[in-house]
C-alpha cells in the first residue's frame, strides 16, 4: 500500500495538498514500476521507492490562464505506461525492460477535456481486441486497442456528467459516473448493456476483483457497493447483481 | 488546483462573517433612546453592516478578486477578513476575531461538504448574496455593486461544465482540510459529531439530476430493456423537487448557505478536542511557507483596492464582542491552543485614498519603531519589514 505526498523532484519538501494527485503500481512483463502524477508532471520509481527511473514535466503550453494543469490516470498495458492529462492527451511511454531509458512514444488524442482514469487489460492472445479505456470530465469514453501505435476503436459518448472511474474486464466496460450511476459496455460494439442506479451522489472509485468477476463502487454518499458481473447464458448479454 | 475558486470561497465566508456580525449586533442591541454613548443600536448595527457590504463589494476590489488565481493560505485570508471586520466603527479584540473566523470557515467547510452537486456551491453562494442584499435594501447604490458582482458570477460561473465544478469543489476541500473546530449549534443539531466531523445524511432528495439509487436495467443490443432487478440500498431518499435558479432572482430550493442564525442562539466554539488531529495543523502553520512573498503580493493587491472610509471626527470605536461577557473573551484569548492560532500581524493602515493603490504605501503606514536591518532584495523588504511590527 502507498500514501502519497508531494514532492517535487528537485525541490524541498514542501507540504501542498495537490490535485490529482494518483499513485499507481503499474505491472510490466518484466518489471513493477510505482508512478506518481501531479499538476507538475509524472514520476516513475522503482518498486521500492528507492530510484526515480524517470521525470516528465508536464507541458502547459497551450492552457489558458484559467485551466489547470496536471496528469491523472495511470496504467500499464503490455510494455507501456499510459498517464492521462487536463489536455485530454493520454501520454504513452515505452518502458524498457529495465533501466531508465523511458522514452513518450505517442499522445493519444481522443479527448478535448482532463482525463480522469484509464483501465486496461491484457489481449489474452485475441486480435481485435479493446485492451484500454480512457475516460474524461465531460464523461466520454475512447476504447483503444494497444500496440506500437494505439488504435481508437470506439468512443462511448457521455451524457453531462463526469465519469471520474473505469473498469475493464473481459471486454466487459465498466463507468462510474458523477450523477451516482454505474454503467457497463459490451468493449467491442460500445453498447450500454447494464446501467445501474447505485448511488445518491457522484461515484469516487471502482475496483473489480477479477477472478471473482465482483465490482466495486464507492461514492461520495458514504455507501460502497458490490455487484457480481456475468454473462447471460441464453444471449450472453453483460448481466449485475446486487451483493452488497 | 482550479483557479477560479478565490471568489466563491471570499464571497461565501464573507456572507457568513456577516450573518455572524448581524447576529452578534442585535444580540447587543440598545433601544436608541436608551442606549449610552457607548452601546449597540439599531442604526449602528445597519451602519456597521453597510461600512462592511460596500467595501466588500467595491469595484476595484472585486476586479483583483476574479483574476484567475490559486487559493491562499488561511492565515492570509484571515487578514482580508481582519481588515474588512474594521471597515466601520466597529473593533474586535483578537480573541473574538478568532473565534468570528473559526465559525466562518466551519460554517462554509459545512456547506461545502453538503452540496449535492458540485454545481450547487453557486447557489449556496447566491443564498449569501439574496440575504447580503437583504441586509442592504435601503441603499441603492451599495445594492448596485452587489448586483453586478453577482451579474459577474452568472456570466462566469453559469457556462462552467460538471467537472469543472468538480475541480473547484476538490479544492475548496483541500482548503478545509484537517479543519475540525466544534460549533455548538451544529453538535446540538448533530450534524457535527464529537471529533468535529460533519454528518453526511443518507436521507433527503438526491441531487438533481440524480435517479434514486436501487434500480439495475439491463438491455439488449439494441437499447431495449430486457431485465430489471430492484435493490435496497441501505438510505431513505426521495425524488429532487426542482432545480434550484441561477438566475439574478429566483427560488434557489437549496438551503444551504441561508442565515442559520438568530437572535436566541448564542454560538460557541470547542477549543478543547480539537486537539486530535493536531499533528498535521502543526504541521502547516509552522513549516516555513516558501509562498509567503506571494501571498503579501496579493494581500497588498487586494487591500490596495479596498476603499476604507476615513472615520470622520473623534468618533469613539465600539468594540463588539463574540463571546458573551468580557472575561469570557479575556479567558478564550488565553486558553486558545498555541497550534490554533493565526500568528496574524495587526495592520494599522491609515485611510488616505489617494495612496491605496501601490504596495509600498500602504505598508509605509505601519509604525516601525525602529530602523529596519538591510535586506537583500525588494520581496525581503517586505517581510522584514511585517517582522518588525
Amino acid at each position: 500500500m502507498v500514501a502519497a505526498d508531494l514532492e517535487g523532484p528537485y525541490e524541498l519538501a514542501v507540504r501542498r495538498a495537490d490535485l490529482g494527485l494518483r499513485v499507481h503500481w503499474c505491472v510490466l512483463p518484466f518489471r513493477v514500476l510505482l508512478v506518481l502524477t501531479s499538476h507538475r508532471g509524472i514520476q516513475m520509481y522503482e518498486s521500492d521507492g528507492s530510484t526515480m527511473v524517470y521525470w516528465h514535466a508536464l507541458d502547459s503550453g497551450d492552457a489558458t490562464p484559467v485551466q489547470a494543469v496536471f496528469a491523472r490516470g495511470i496504467a500499464a498495458s503490455g510494455h507501456f505506461i499510459c498517464v492521462g492529462t487536463w489536455s485530454g492527451r493520454v501520454l504513452v511511454f515505452d518502458i524498457p525492460a529495465k533501466g531508465p531509458n523511458i522514452v513518450l512514444s505517442e499522445e493519444l488524442a481522443g479527448h478535448q477535456t482532463p482525463i480522469t482514469d484509464i483501465a486496461t487489460e491484457s489481449a489474452q492472445g485475441q486480435d481485435c481486441v479493446a485492451d484500454m479505456v480512457t475516460a474524461d470530465d465531460s464523461g466520454l469514453l475512447c476504447v483503444w486497442r494497444s500496440g506500437p501505435e494505439f488504435t481508437l476503436l470506439t468512443r462511448i459518448p457521455g451524457f453531462g456528467v463526469p465519469c471520474p472511474s473505469v473498469q475493464l474486464w473481459q471486454g466487459i466496460i465498466a463507468a462510474g459516473y458523477g450523477n451516482g450511476q454505474v454503467h457497463l459496455y459490451e468493449a467491442t460494439t460500445g453498447n450500454l448493456h447494464v446501467q445501474i442506479n447505485a448511488h445518491a451522489r457522484a461515484i469516487s472509485a471502482l475496483d473489480l476483483a477479477p477472478e471473482a468477476g465482483k465490482l466495486l463502487s464507492a461514492a461520495e454518499d458514504s455507501f460502497v457497493h458490490i455487484w457480481k458481473l456475468s454473462r447471460s447464458p441464453e444471449s450472453s448479454y453483460i448481466e449485475a447483481a446486487p451483493l452488497l | 488546483m482550479s483557479v477560479r475558486t478565490l471568489p466563491l470561497l471570499f464571497l461565501n465566508l464573507g456572507g457568513e462573517m456577516l450573518y455572524i456580525l448581524d447576529q452578534r449586533l442585535r444580540a447587543q442591541n440598545i433601544p436608541g433612546d436608551k442606549a449610552r454613548r457607548d452601546e449597540w443600536t439599531e442604526l449602528d448595527r445597519k451602519r456597521v453592516l453597510n461600512d462592511i457590504i460596500s467595501t466588500m463589494f467595491n469595484r476595484k476590489f472585486m476586479e483583483e478578486l476574479f483574476k484567475p488565481q490559486e487559493l491562499y493560505s488561511k492565515k492570509a485570508l484571515r487578514t482580508i477578513y481582519e481588515r474588512l471586520a474594521h471597515a466601520s466603527i466597529m473593533k474586535l479584540n483578537q480573541a473574538s476575531m478568532d473565534k468570528l473566523y473559526d465559525l466562518m470557515t466551519m460554517a462554509f467547510k459545512y456547506q461545502v461538504l453538503l452540496c449535492p452537486r458540485p454545481k450547487d456551491v453557486l447557489l449556496v453562494t447566491f443564498n449569501h448574496l439574496d440575504t447580503i442584499k437583504g441586509f442592504i435594501r435601503d441603499s441603492p447604490t451599495i445594492l448596485q455593486q452587489v448586483d453586478e458582482t453577482f451579474r459577474q458570477l452568472i456570466e462566469i460561473y453559469g457556462g462552467l461544465s460538471a467537472g469543472e465544478f468538480q475541480l473547484i469543489r476538490q479544492t475548496l476541500l483541500i482548503f478545509f482540510q484537517d479543519l475540525h473546530i466544534r460549533v455548538s449549534m451544529f453538535l446540538k443539531d448533530k450534524v457535527q459529531n464529537n471529533n468535529g466531523r460533519f454528518v453526511l445524511p443518507v436521507s433527503g432528495p438526491v441531487p438533481w439530476g440524480t435517479e434514486l439509487p436501487g434500480l439495475i436495467r439491463m438491455f439488449n443490443n439494441n437499447g431495449e430493456e430486457v431485465k430489471r432487478i430492484e435493490f435496497k440500498h441501505g438510505g431513505n431518499y426521495v425524488r429532487a423537487p426542482k432545480e434550484g435558479s441561477f438566475e439574478l432572482y429566483g427560488d434557489r430550493v437549496l438551503k444551504l448557505g441561508t442565515n442559520m442564525y438568530s437572535v436566541n442562539r448564542p454560538v460557541e466554539t470547542h477549543m478543547s478536542g480539537s486537539s486530535k488531529n493536531l499533528a498535521s495543523w502543526t504541521q502547516e502553520s509552522i513549516a516555513p511557507n516558501p509562498l509567503a512573498k506571494e501571498e503579501l503580493n496579493f494581500l497588498a493587491r487586494l487591500m490596495g483596492g479596498m476603499e476604507i472610509k476615513k472615520p470622520s471626527g473623534p468618533e469613539p470605536g465600539f468594540r463588539l464582542n463574540l463571546f458573551t461577557s468580557d472575561e469570557e473573551e479575556e479567558q478564550a484569548a488565553l486558553t486558545r491552543p498555541e497550534e490554533l492560532s493565526y500568528e496574524v500581524i495587526n495592520i494599522q493602515a491609515t485611510q488616505d485614498q489617494q495612496r491605496r493603490d501601490e504596495l509600498a504605501r500602504i505598508m509605509g503606514e505601519f509604525e516601525i519603531t525602529e530602523q529596519p536591518s538591510l535586506s537583500t532584495s525588494k520581496g525581503d523588504d517586505l517581510l522584514a519589514m511585517m517582522d518588525e511590527l
